[in-house]
């Protein structure tokens, strides 16, 4: 017992002797009471007006914080379309599964139902909810399926999950997949370009998600929409110069040479002549940008701008135009490469034959490098290099696409005899496979250069005279001979169309010199020759076995050019006979 | 009839309340409206039994409550982590609700036998006599009850003239045993005792209860938004918020004059109350009125202190506003006896 209830007993014991019944004092007590009233009352009281006055304004705006939220709108990234409006880009709306764990976790069938759907495993997703178990709001998969989205909606009525939804999110999708892979690049998972022509153009493609404020209760769900804080601004769409029908038919093209010959990697350009827009630009090995992807991989490379190679024989005729310009020869200038060996300084320019007498045209025939270097050190250094650097050699050439290299060419006075001497037949300088294309666009074009776009132009750039229009078809009419019985590349040839072009076998520089048994077999042409619409470079890099350009790259040419003629209604300049007689019988 | 249209008025302000508390949810309003008629009904037919026949059935009163509870604590259903409910088939039952009337029955009954003030063994056994039934409610757990049915036997004793000396002892052995108590509570408890002390700890746990009211009532201001214009209450913000927790509604749609009003009823009800008590002229109706009439201050005090973050979370339902049947019912009892002891004694001038 309580010593003080025991005191207090006997205290109380005593004065009870006392005084028989002692009343308590009982107006002492109803004090008491009532103050002890009044004490609470002043407590309430005073909380209510410290927290409604003087509090008041915080808690009003912590309320507000609570159900006024600031929820984005989703906008839209801009399409991607080629020249005639085909989608090559498109952002597709899908849907990203979101819940509550908590809410979740007690309904085990609905956890398995939902792995089933998502295509996860059920432990794992049990397990992602139980370690965000604190969280109210969790993505258990982003950018689903509608279809899928569909059936998540019946597993939230099953089982009446009312913190179980999706959001809309955008989702990048290609519907041409690995034919313009390297071209349009990718956008990470915030909907940024990253690569391609998606990076190079971010700011004119990307979206402004908008932004409103809404009333949501305690369950995260949308009561009413307060106002637009700024709407959402959609991406604006990107027209592009390039043409699907073209770009999957020198895809398919460059694919098949490539696996035929077992090369290691390709690329293609096909430029318009008339307006220098670059109306297919492919490469191997391709890269499929709706897979799923990881660290940036050599596949990702737009090798056509961003891999340079020495052009080798492809250069010749520009070497001859520009003696032609210079007159320094003419087409039938005799030109004598026997024995086909030629000393410069203390090195030797060779040829595989002994070609013997020559003319300007036959040099660029039969490729002799030693009739080119005879014509090119007829000619001034600062010449050849002052034209090599006009055609756009070590220059960009305008696309901005991201990673482009500008090539090298040494500048003149550095040059030595010998130099002079390979630069003609295209050693000693490297270009890319765009680069050569847009050189050749210059003989196609009756001499002038104009700048080079991947988007779709209405209005086409006046450009550069760099030759006179003589000069260019001068060589156009010579390059027409390489592409005869005569020449090197018989197999660029297109049945009724009249076809310049100019092979390339160069042996791949490695560090230290040349190596032996690794070329790049490269045609670059354009048809039809007498007024011609289309230039397309073909470069194969490393085939294994035959390495001739006119053996690996032209037939590429050949095909691509005999389809794109047709799609794009080209007059043959050249009908055969065969045909001409049939008309007349029908 | 002061105290009667008191509790009206009450019961009216209180529907008010709750209809903006419930929203659309009409089915609890009518059901509180069902509560509300079977209140009054049970209060004025308690009104006309003469007092001689509680006094007369007290022991049996507490005995039966005695039985339910350990009944209960057997075979009770098990809701919301505690045991409480009996299932009678047609009713389910709280017998805790019965004890905050049967414990100032009988002690009012006991004490009232012998001489006032109590001498030391009896106060003894007053004590065993209020204990037994708290450590059983206690038990199941119900704190809230637990607490209610102690200060009603607590204020019997005060009442009946307990001395100061003891009073104090009491307290000073309270707050002695406080971390013993501190020991035996219950992990949950022991959570509400420091969510009261900082609620911030656990903003979207144990805290989330005590800062969404705050900033319920907070955001009402002198005059409130109106009724049924309350965010935080009709968001779903707010928990509880047409059962403990609608004083925080009150606070946020009809702002600090709103409180007031609230307060200024009860304060009358409490005031004519405790008058009534005072002109009982036998020694037990004074105690049993007293007590009853202190016990509906109790449960204000716990409310609006809880609401307020002034005390930490207890399950006491705001008196005659808060939805809900039992507490109502026991409540109109109370107020039942009350009147009867009063009028049968007093106003028709025969004790």
């Amino acid at each position: 017992m309580n010593p003080l209830y025991r005191n207090g007993g006997t205290l109380r014991r005593r004065r009870a002797k006392q005084l028989a019944v002692r009343t308590p004092n009982f107006r002492l007590r109803a004090w008491v009471l009532l103050s002890s009233l009044g004490l609470f009352l002043l407590a309430v009281i005073g909380a209510a007006i410290y927290r409604q006055i003087w509090e008041g304004d915080f808690l009003q705006k912590e309320g507000g914080l609570r159900h006024l939220r600031l929820v984005e709108i989703p906008a839209r990234r801009g399409m991607i379309l080629d020249r005639n409006g085909e989608p090559l880009a498109v952002s597709a709306p899908v849907a990203s599964v979101w819940a509550n764990p908590k809410q979740l976790l007690p309904h085990p069938q609905a956890i398995q139902a939902l792995a089933n759907v998502l295509e996860l495993s059920p432990a794992t997703l049990r397990q992602r909810l139980e370690t965000h178990q604190k969280r109210a709001f969790l993505y258990l998969k982003r950018r689903i399926a509608p279809a899928q989205a569909r059936k998540v909606a019946r597993i939230r009525k099953q089982y009446g999950i009312r913190e179980l939804g999706t959001k809309t999110e955008y989702q990048r999708f290609y519907p041409s997949g690995e034919i313009f892979g390297q071209i349009l690049g990718i956008t990470d998972v915030d909907d940024r370009g990253i690569e391609g022509l998606e990076l190079a153009f971010d700011d004119w493609l990307r979206a402004e998600p908008g932004l409103q404020r809404v009333i949501q209760d305690g369950r995260h769900r949308i009561i009413e929409e307060v106002e637009r804080v700024r709407p959402p601004q959609h991406g604006k769409d990107l027209v592009l110069s390039l043409d699907r029908r073209l770009q999957f038919l020198a895809y398919q093209e460059l694919m098949r040479a490539v696996r035929k010959y077992r090369a290691k990697a390709a690329s293609a350009v096909v430029l318009d002549v008339a307006s220098g827009e670059i109306l297919a630009m492919v490469n191997q090995p391709a890269f499929n940008p709706n897979a799923k992807r990881g660290k940036a991989r050599a596949s990702w490379r737009n090798r056509a701008v961003t891999d340079v190679m020495e052009p080798g024989s492809t250069v010749k005729p520009l070497v001859a135009a520009l003696a032609l310009e210079q007159g320094v020869v003419r087409p039938r200038t005799p030109i004598n490469t026997s024995p086909g060996i030629l000393r410069v300084g203390r090195h030797r320019v060779r040829d595989i034959h002994n070609y013997g007498r020559l003319n300007t045209t036959s040099v660029l025939t039969k490729s002799s490098n030693v009739g080119i270097v005879k014509i090119a050190l007829k000619m001034e250094r600062q010449a050849l290099w002052q034209f090599y650097d006009r055609l756009g050699f070590g220059h960009a050439t305008g696309v901005e696409f991201p990673g482009e290299v500008r090539g090298r060419l040494r500048p003149f006075q550095r040059w030595s005899n010998f130099e002079h001497a390979t630069l003609a037949f295209g050693y000693g300088l490297s270009v890319t496979t765009l680069q050569l294309a847009r050189a050749y666009s210059v003989l196609a074009s009756d001499g002038i250069l104009r700048p080079l776009t991947l988007l779709k132009r209405d209005q086409v750039p006046e450009g550069e005279r760099i030759l006179r229009a003589r000069t260019a078809q001068q060589v156009r009419h010579m390059l027409e001979t390489v592409v005869s019985p005569e020449g090197t590349a018989q197999r660029a040839a297109i049945p009724n169309y009249r076809v310049a072009g100019k092979t390339g076998t160069a042996k791949k520089a490695v560090a230290g010199g040349y190596a032996k048994h690794r070329y790049q077999a490269v045609f670059a042409g354009m048809v039809p020759a007498t007024q011609p619409r289309f230039v397309m470079v073909v470069m194969v890099d490393e085939p294994q076995g035959k390495y001739y350009g006119g053996l690996v790259a032209a037939p590429v040419f050949s095909k691509v050019m005999a389809d794109a003629l047709r799609l794009y209604n080209v007059p043959p300049d050249e009908l055969q006979k065969t045909l001409l007689v049939a008309r007349r019988e029908s | 009839m002061p105290l009667l249209l008191a509790l009206l008025i009450l019961c009216g302000y209180g529907l008010l309340i709750l209809s903006s508390a419930t929203g659309e949810n009409s089915a609890k309003l009518d059901r509180q409206l069902l509560h509300l008629g079977l209140s009054f009904l049970t209060l004025l037919s308690i009104a006309q039994i003469p007092p001689r026949y509680f006094y007369r059935w007290a022991p049996w009163f507490y005995g039966g409550g005695l039985f339910l509870l350990i009944v209960v604590l057997i075979l009770g259903e098990i809701g919301k982590g505690a045991q409480r409910w009996l299932d009678l088939g047609i009713v389910r039952f709280q017998p805790s609700e019965l004890l905050k009337l049967a414990v100032p029955l009988m002690l009012a009954w006991f004490l009232s036998r012998g001489p006032l003030p109590p001498r030391g063994f009896r106060t003894f056994w007053a004590l065993v006599l209020t204990l037994i039934p708290v450590l059983l409610i206690a038990a199941q757990p119900d704190l809230g009850t637990a607490l209610l049915v102690a200060s009603a036997g607590g204020f019997v004793l005060f009442l009946a003239g307990l001395s100061w000396r003891f009073i104090l002892g009491l307290i000073a052995a309270g707050a002695a045993l406080m971390p013993v108590l501190w020991h035996f509570m219950r992990d949950y408890q022991r959570q509400r005792v420091l969510t009261l002390l900082d609620p911030e700890r656990d903003p979207l746990g144990a805290g989330y209860h005590i800062i969404q009211s705050k900033i319920a009532i907070g955001s009402g201001g002198l005059y409130g938004k109106g009724l049924g214009n309350g965010t935080q209450s009709h968001l779903e913000f707010l928990p509880e918020r047409s059962t403990d927790f609608i004083f925080a509604v009150l606070g946020e749609e009809l702002g600090l004059f709103g409180i007031l009003a609230l307060l200024g009823i009860y304060l009358f009800i409490i005031f004519r109350g405790l008058y009534m008590a005072a002109h009982i002229p036998n020694t037990f109706g004074r105690l049993l009125a007293g007590s009853l009439i202190l016990v509906f201050f109790v449960y204000l005090f716990v409310n609006m202190g809880m609401v307020s973050g002034l005390l930490p979370v207890v399950g006491v339902p705001l008196p005659l506003v808060s939805y809900g049947g039992t507490s109502m019912l026991t409540l109109m009892a109370g107020f039942g006896i009350l009147m009867s002891l009063y009028t049968q004694s007093v106003a028709r001038g025969s004790p």
